[in-house]
């Protein structure tokens, strides 16, 4: 395959940025996106045309939600319920132009060419995503009952790997579905419930203060979330902070 | 309670309860003009309108009305300001497929509402409540009405007039069909079997509505 690739290209964080149109020839349909990526810097770095391009991953086996590309106006690429990584060129056509941008948000502000930094995630994770425990003795694992739809719908929050696909795709900027899946997968278990109040609202009183948009329920996010998570989470989550606000 | 407001979450709360006031408000205001053209002259809508005028529950309801359009839009404009402060730099190719139609022009649908409420409240509300020189006196069983019936028909017979509100209240159906079935979402009512019946309500809440408020002009102008 031969494709004409344009690429957002910037320096650093604080210069200014333009899209370099690239040409990569002979592409199988077997590789993945970000082996096209890697044949382009090769090629960029061997003619001496530029500076290779800075792209985010690591796993490259669609678990550990570094990499993220805006591809042809969607996050991840046209493939459904996949991250950048587990993307194969034959989606795409020969001759065809694919226009790769990186995630825009505020909260995700540029490093270099296609890297942002998700930094902003951390933070929130920071506020109460996560459970207290003492360390100590192995507890036995079957001690806490766990309904198995409880079980089931926490396991498909927990799938949440942190891409920022989310905020990328929605109109809005908005981090909810990322929030949504942390508060309630620990909202279905046991050991989550201590803490839920408290974490609920400082979550979302940082996503709010680190300056991601507002939800107005579009559904883009659950549709290009590569891990499918639903937004049946953010009406939880929605649910988890009145709970915790009101009630 | 306390600083629920101060949360995104809380402030969408507020836009999705008030909305959901606003959807009932329009109910009752669509039964009480259609009287106008289910009925050959303007008594029953004058005497139902004197009612909607002089009841003093229904004059403590409108102060909730106000107040929650006045929340609704306040709230809206802060939460849809911060949405645009979270994107500075766009996208060349934007995500388009995949966000649901309705959902993409809440903000215009807004506008066109926001705009046709001040010319709307100053053809009808401003007048009947203020400005009594435009509107005439009929008197029913020796009891005295504004003959608001009339005033309305007579708005009706211009042309433009009938134009402008069939565009709004497009508008305003737009806006209702993504509204109302977000507003559940907002609250945190989403269930699997429940949401898509709610979504089907709220799809033929919004279509009926908006083709019920057009008929009125629409049927004023051609037939009255
Ligand atoms: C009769 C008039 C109106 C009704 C019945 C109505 C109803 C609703 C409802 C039910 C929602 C959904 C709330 C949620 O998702 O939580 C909504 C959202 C919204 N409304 Fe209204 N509204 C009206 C007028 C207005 C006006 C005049 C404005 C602004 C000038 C406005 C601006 C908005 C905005 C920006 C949203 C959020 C958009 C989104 O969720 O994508 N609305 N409205
Ligand atoms: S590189 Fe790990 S998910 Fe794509």
């Amino acid at each position: 395959m031969d494709l004409t690739l344009k690429i957002w290209r910037q320096a650093n964080a604080t210069a200014k940025g333009k899209f370099e149109t690239y040409t990569v020839k002979n592409i199988s349909p077997d590789s993945s996106f970000l082996e096209m990526l890697d044949i382009l810097n090769q090629q960029l770095i061997e003619d001496n045309i530029a500076t290779p391009v800075c792209f985010d991953h690591d796993c490259r086996e669609g678990i550990c939600g570094m990499c993220g590309l805006y591809i042809n106006g969607r996050a991840h690429g046209p493939d459904k319920g996949v991250t950048t990584c587990q993307l194969h060129m034959r989606k795409f056509k020969d001759g065809d132009t694919i226009v790769i941008e990186p995630w825009r948000a505020k909260p995700f502000p540029i490093i270099k060419d296609l890297v942002v930094d998700r930094t902003a995630f951390d933070k929130i994770i920071a506020a109460g995503g996560y459970v207290s425990v003492n360390t100590g003795g192995i507890p036995d694992a079957n001690a806490i009952p766990i309904s198995k739809k409880d079980a089931d719908t926490a396991m498909d929050a927990a799938a949440c790997i942190g891409c920022g696909a989310c905020v990328a795709s929605c109109k809005n900027a908005s981090a909810m579905l990322f929030v949504a899946a942390k508060v309630s997968q620990f909202a279905h278990l046991p050991q989550g419930k201590v803490e839920a109040k408290e974490r609920v609202k400082n979550m979302v009183s940082k996503m709010d203060e680190v300056g991601f948009g507002n939800c107005t329920n579009t559904g883009a996010c659950e549709a290009e979330c590569p891990k499918e998570i639903s937004i049946l989470h953010i009406a939880k989550l929605n649910r988890e902070f009145f709970a915790a606000k009101i009630c | 309670m306390s600083n629920v407001f101060t949360f995104s979450i809380g402030k969408k709360l507020v836009m999705a309860l008030m909305g959901l006031f606003l959807c009932a408000f329009l109910v009752v205001h669509l039964g009480i003009n259609l009287a106008l053209i289910f009925s050959s002259t303007t008594e029953a809508f004058n005497k139902a309108a004197h009612f909607m005028g002089t009841n003093p529950v229904v004059k403590a309801m409108e102060i909730g009305l106000f107040g929650g359009i006045f929340l609704h839009i306040l709230y809206a404009a802060i939460l849809t300001l911060k949405n645009w402060i979270a994107r500075p730099v766009g996208y060349k190719i934007g995500n388009n497929q995949q966000t649901s139609f309705f959902s993409k022009y809440m903000v215009h649908t807004a506008v066109i509402v926001a705009i046709f409420l001040v010319l709307h409240l100053f053809d009808f509300y401003v007048k009947a409540k203020f400005q009594h020189g435009f509107v005439n006196d009929v008197v029913y069983d020796g009891k005295t009405y504004h003959d608001l019936g009339t005033l309305v028909l007579e708005r009706f017979k211009i042309g433009w007039v009938v134009v402008v509100y069939v565009i709004a209240l497009l508008g305003l159906g737009f806006h209702l069909i993504h509204g109302f079935q977000s507003a559940f979402q907002t609250m945190g009512l989403n269930h699997p079997v429940y949401t898509p019946i709610i979504k089907a309500v709220g799809y033929i809440y919004s279509v009926a509505v908006t083709l019920g408020f057009i008929a009125i002009p629409v049927a004023v102008y051609f037939f009255k």
